[in-house]
């Protein structure tokens, strides 16, 4: 059985040799294929006497296995090589920036505005959008403005022709609705409104977010509390200080103007609340019943509420937005801080 | 309105809370306090001194050597204020004085002249913005008093910013009233009662217009002495409510004005002939008014005149021929009501706003007319001597406000404010306001007093105790309401959602002003003259857009000139279309410049194009089973004419999108490659609702054509051809190359399209594919001379 062992050693050395599993498959075929030396040997045990026999072709079997093994072992040390080697070539600097893709974002007005749809929408109010170009009566006399009035004066008014103005206030949206359903009624209206007027502090186009709730039994309690809850949530503080004030809207009787404690300093007094200690918000009132009349709503069985707002101030105190012109002037610098 | 705290206090309430505890009360009550502040600045060491002897500076053109009395000795001040003369009283900052800034003053050499101490205008110390000259004291100042002491300077000027409603507080008796009822306190009298006549002289007086006019009261005074300077305590009150001292009489009139609310007009006598006359302006008067203006009267507009020629604009300004000067001997003082209704907005027709036509137009106390003139007399009298008439009075009952009682039912206080308020609380807070109230098993029933022209119904009222009880104090509660779904169509997509979508792509949301220049405006949309402004506030702001691309592209410019080069914005708002019915319109536009990939290592360079934004235009409408959408080439003004589209959606033109023309992108120093587009957000929003198809089983197949044709054939209709052409069982069809140049003749181009076939039921066999793809190739050549490329 010399050759046998000649075989062996000489299989294991090629194997060992072998780079890549093609060498591997050709030294199978040479050492264990059908017509492979080994199987060579198996066949020529017939010669060998009975005796002989089963010891020979038990020594085959083994080289056999061994050498299968062996190829088996050495594939597998190859395939793992060349993973590595290609995972080695495809290693990558992960610190590289990302492939960029901008996105883009929200105007901090449509923001607030979103937030705000989203608080009142939460509660059961509809939001209700309307014409920007108003007639008068719409924006002044069905809300208790008649024309003269000194309230006018306090709108500066951009007018269109005799008879239609830029709306001064989104108000006129709730006379429309009111002229169109019955109550109980749970609306707001948010939009762009105009006023003949601009300085630091006032831009000839902003925005407002008024509500209207007309039930069988809202009171002033009422509309106390959803103004401060609503002014809790938006700002995110519960302990956020409120204060109502007698005001004047010809559309509300009684009116209130609402304060918040401000956002800047908690009422110490700052530049912000001009040392006051308090931000003015909003105003709010219970609706004129002379504005329902105009509508046709029964005064004796429904009594309801109004408030409006400025969204710019709500946004700038929110953001810390410290310049009404940067609402409109666009600057992508400026907006993408909100994106 | 100004109030003087010092003046509340001495002649009409003084309640014994602080300054901030005061103004804060007044806020709450609904007199919101704007500003309190000092009349004088923070100084001391300042008295009351005489120059006595007043010479040239030796080395300064501008400055003199005053030798000034302290009342403790001369000292001698260098002073360059041009009115230092010999005999003025003026204040001096002594050495050691500190003035308003903690600033100090020492003994000084000016120009090598020694000077101990300063002369001061008013405006150093913080009395006025007075600073042209010394501030000149009375005459009969005492020299050497203490000026704080002396012009009282302890008090505060206290801004109250009034709603329109409350006319009753534009004198400081009324905030008087508002202080009494809320400390409960009684408001005191300064008035010195009716002033007996102590001549006979009257002027006629009569009343043509009374439903405008119903009460005018009248009254000579002769023989005054208009030599006779202001009383220092009235200059002061008048300067510390935002007053200048004119002359005794106007400044009287103001004062009263002040006081009580009325405003007067006080007529030179002489100069008026006949009588007075109160009627409406004839057409084509005109009248001089004291400011000098000359202006046409329209007709309607109430007049005081005689019997010659307008006098006055009633209640707004007096005219220039009849007022007080410095000749004036005698005078007619006038007390009026006119009636607020016919008078609002008249003042503003003219462009004239006066401290009179404030107060008439919101209301003035029509039971204040002899009051006003009794009191104005009494310091007409004090002040200026001379003779008092009687007074006249004309009055036309049937045209004065009537105080119709309004019912004040429990129950609806209950209603609106959340709670039963105590009947004995409800009583105290009306009657302490000037209410009569009487009560029967209804409620209350309240009149109110002659001062208050904003009761009319139950509510107003319920304000009026809500106010005075303190808003704060009123109960807080939740709503109750049932809850009910509000419908949530589906198949509308909501604006939001776009917006996000937008925003998610790389767009950043604008806001920009609805009103555009004309000639940008008109650069897009030429035929169409937009909605005017009549009154637009500037050249930019003029006309209503018609369009949302104007304000975008100068968004573009405004971030072009700060470097930012690649830009995605859009904006969602309304356009107004003029026409029969105007039309505003919700749109969305959106615009692009710059790069198509922000810069990175990963990035190409190259910037956007026409494809850029039909795919945000494709991506924002969504997919649309049935109602695919479809771009037809077009021209537009403003955008360039080989790259602009129309946007149909189901037949209907949703919009349009296209390149800026290159004229305009130049004129705005944008790059030629700048992109927009506007949409109809309604369209945007109507989407559909997923109707589920079942999904096949079986494989698809894949059939590849490159083809030829004339450039002029639009991809749209090549694959509308093949899609039509090639069977029940065509999946998709998809264009995957295009090309024109070297091997492709002239005019010609080569569209490489992919089909793939799927059948629901079973797999598709080579024979049904290859009959397909003739049938295509056969269809395309026949309709658009499309051919196969070898």
């Amino acid at each position: 059985m010399e050759s046998l062992e000649t075989l062996n050693r000489a299989a294991v050395a090629a194997i060992n040799e072998a780079e890549n599993v093609a060498t591997l498959e050709q030294l199978r075929v040479e050492y264990l294929g059908k017509k492979g030396a080994l199987t060579a040997l198996l066949k020529g045990l017939g010669k060998l006497s009975a005796e002989e026999r089963p010891k020979a072709g038990a020594e085959i079997n083994t080289v056999k296995q061994q050498l299968q093994s062996q190829i088996e072992e050495r594939k597998q040390a190859l395939a793992a090589g060349a993973l590595k080697a290609r995972l080695d070539a495809e290693r990558i600097d992960v610190t590289l920036p990302g492939r960029r893709s901008e996105t883009g974002g929200l105007h901090p007005i449509s923001r607030t505005i979103e937030r705000m749809e989203g608080f009142f929408g939460g509660i059961g109010f509809d939001v209700v959008e309307g014409p920007e170009i108003e007639d008068d009566y719409h924006n002044f006399e069905a809300l208790n403005i008649p024309a003269h009035h000194p309230a006018r004066a306090m709108h500066d008014t951009f007018y269109v022709d005799d008879t239609h103005v830029l709306r001064t206030h989104t108000s006129p949206v709730q006379v429309r609705v009111m002229e169109q359903r019955e109550p109980p009624l749970r609306i707001i209206c948010p939009g762009r409104v105009y006023r003949c007027d601009s300085d630091l502090t006032h831009s000839p186009m902003f925005h407002q977010v008024e509500g209207l709730l007309i039930d069988e039994e809202s009171s002033f309690g009422d509309l106390k509390g959803l103004i401060e809850d609503f002014l809790h949530v938006f700002f995110e503080r519960d302990d956020l200080e409120v204060r109502f004030r007698p005001s004047y809207f010809p559309f509300t009787e009684p009116s209130a103007e609402v304060d918040i404690q401000c956002v800047k300093c908690s009422g110490q007094g700052c530049r912000i609340c001009s040392g006051t200690g308090w931000l003015e918000v909003m105003g709010c009132g219970m609706v004129n019943p002379k504005v329902f009349q105009f509508s046709g709503i029964d005064t004796e069985r429904f009594t309801g509420f109004a408030f409006g707002m400025g969204v710019e101030r709500l946004a700038m105190l929110r953001y810390g937005i410290g310049d009404l012109r940067l609402n409109f002037e666009n600057d992508l610098r400026f907006l993408r801080q909100f994106a | 309105m100004i109030i003087s705290e010092q003046w509340l206090r001495q002649d009409w309430v003084d309640p014994s809370i602080d300054t901030e505890t005061l103004s804060h009360q007044l806020t709450m009550a609904g007199l919101e306090v704007d500003s309190v502040a000092p009349v004088a600045g923070s100084f001391s060491g300042v008295i009351v001194a005489e120059i006595v002897a007043a010479e040239q500076h030796p080395n300064a053109d501008k400055l003199r050597l005053c030798e000034v009395d302290t009342g403790d000795g001369r000292v001698q001040i260098v002073c360059g204020a041009p009115n230092a003369r010999v005999g003025l009283k003026a204040p001096l900052a002594q050495v050691g004085a500190v003035l308003p800034g903690d600033f100090k003053i020492k003994k000084a050499k000016l120009r090598g002249v020694e000077s101990r101490g300063m002369l001061c205008a008013e405006a150093e110390l913080e009395l006025s913005e007075e600073n042209a000259g010394l501030m000149e004291l009375a005459s009969d100042a005492p020299v050497g008093a203490d000026l704080r002491d002396y012009l009282s300077l302890d008090d505060n000027a206290i801004e109250i910013g009034l709603t329109p409603n409350r006319a009753d507080c534009l004198g400081l008796a009324g905030v008087a009233r508002e202080v009494a009822v809320l400390n409960g306190l009684a408001v005191k009298n300064p008035l010195g009662g009716s002033i007996a006549a102590t001549i006979d002289d009257d002027f006629p007086i009569r009343i043509e217009a009374p439903e405008q006019c119903p009460r005018y009261l009248g009254r000579v005074i002769r023989s005054i002495d208009l030599s006779r300077p202001s009383p220092r305590y009235m200059v002061e009150r008048l300067r510390r409510c935002g007053l200048r001292s004119i002359d005794p009489v106007v400044d009287v009139t103001n004062y009263v004005m002040l006081e009580l609310g009325q405003p007067l007009h006080a007529f030179d006598l002489q100069s008026l002939s006949g009588g007075i006359v109160v009627r409406e302006a004839r057409s084509e008067e005109r009248i001089t008014l004291l400011d000098g203006s000359d202006v046409a009267l329209s007709p309607g507009t109430l007049l005081i005149a005689d019997e010659e020629r307008p006098l006055a604009m009633a209640g707004i300004m007096g005219g220039e021929n009849s007022g007080v000067s410095e000749s004036t001997t005698d005078l007619f003082l006038e007390s009026a009501f006119f009636a607020p209704e016919p008078i609002a907005g008249r003042a503003r027709s003219y462009g004239l706003h006066t401290d009179a036509s404030h107060r008439y137009e919101r209301g003035v106390d029509p039971e204040l007319q002899r009051v006003a003139i009794e009191r104005a007399t009494e310091l007409l009298l004090e002040i200026v001597g001379g003779e008092a008439g009687p007074v006249s009075e004309k009055t036309a009952a049937e045209y004065l406000p009537t105080a119709t009682p309004v019912l004040l039912r429990p129950a609806r206080i209950a209603r609106v404010l959340g709670f039963e308020m105590d009947a004995a609380e409800v009583e105290s807070i009306l009657t302490g306001l000037g209410f009569s109230v009487t009560s029967d098993t209804e409620g209350w029933h309240c009149a109110a007093p002659s001062w208050r022209f904003d009761i009319e119904q139950e509510v107003d009222l319920i304000e009026e105790l809500a106010r005075v009880y303190g808003y704060n104090r009123l109960p807080v509660s939740r709503i109750h309401a049932a809850l009910n779904f509000a419908p949530q169509p589906e198949a509308r997509k909501p604006l939001t959602r776009l917006k996000h979508e937008l925003a998610a792509r790389g767009f950043t949301e604008a806001i920009t002003y609805s009103f555009v220049p004309s000639d940008l405006q008109s650069a897009f949309d030429p035929e169409v003259t937009p909605v005017g402004l009549r009154n637009p506030i500037s050249s930019e702001m003029t006309v209503m857009r018609t369009s949302l691309i104007p304000g975008l592209l100068k968004v573009l410019s405004h971030n072009r000139n700060r470097q930012a080069s690649r830009q995605r914005f859009f904006e969602a708002g309304l356009r107004f279309l003029p026409g029969e019915s105007l039309d505003q319109q919700p749109m969305v536009a959106l615009a692009m410049t710059g790069l198509r990939d922000s810069e990175s290592w990963t990035s190409t360079t190259e910037p956007v194009d026409f494809y850029d934004m039909k795919a945000a235009i494709e991506m924002l409408f969504g997919h649309r089973e049935h109602s695919p959408l479809s771009f037809v080439q077009i021209e537009r003004p403003g955008l360039h004419p080989g790259q602009t589209a129309e946007v149909h959606v189901d037949g209907q033109a949703a919009g349009v999108l296209g390149a800026v023309h290159p004229s305009i992108a130049d004129l705005l120093d944008l790059p030629a490659a700048t992109f927009v587009a506007e949409l109809d957000q309604r369209l945007l929003m109507a989407t559909s609702l997923p109707e589920a198809q079942e999904v096949s089983r079986y494989p698809s197949v894949r059939r590849d054509l490159a083809l030829l044709m004339e450039h002029t054939v639009p991809a749209s209709a090549l694959m509308r051809v093949a899609a039509e052409s090639a069977g029940a069982y065509l999946d998709d069809v998809v264009v995957f190359d295009v090309y024109s140049g070297a091997g492709v003749g002239e005019d010609q181009k080569s569209l490489a399209i992919g089909l793939t076939f799927r059948h629901p039921e079973r797999t598709l066999s080579d024979s049904e594919i290859s009959e397909a793809m003739t049938q295509v190739i056969d269809s395309l050549g026949e309709k658009l001379n499309v051919k196969l490329r070898s």
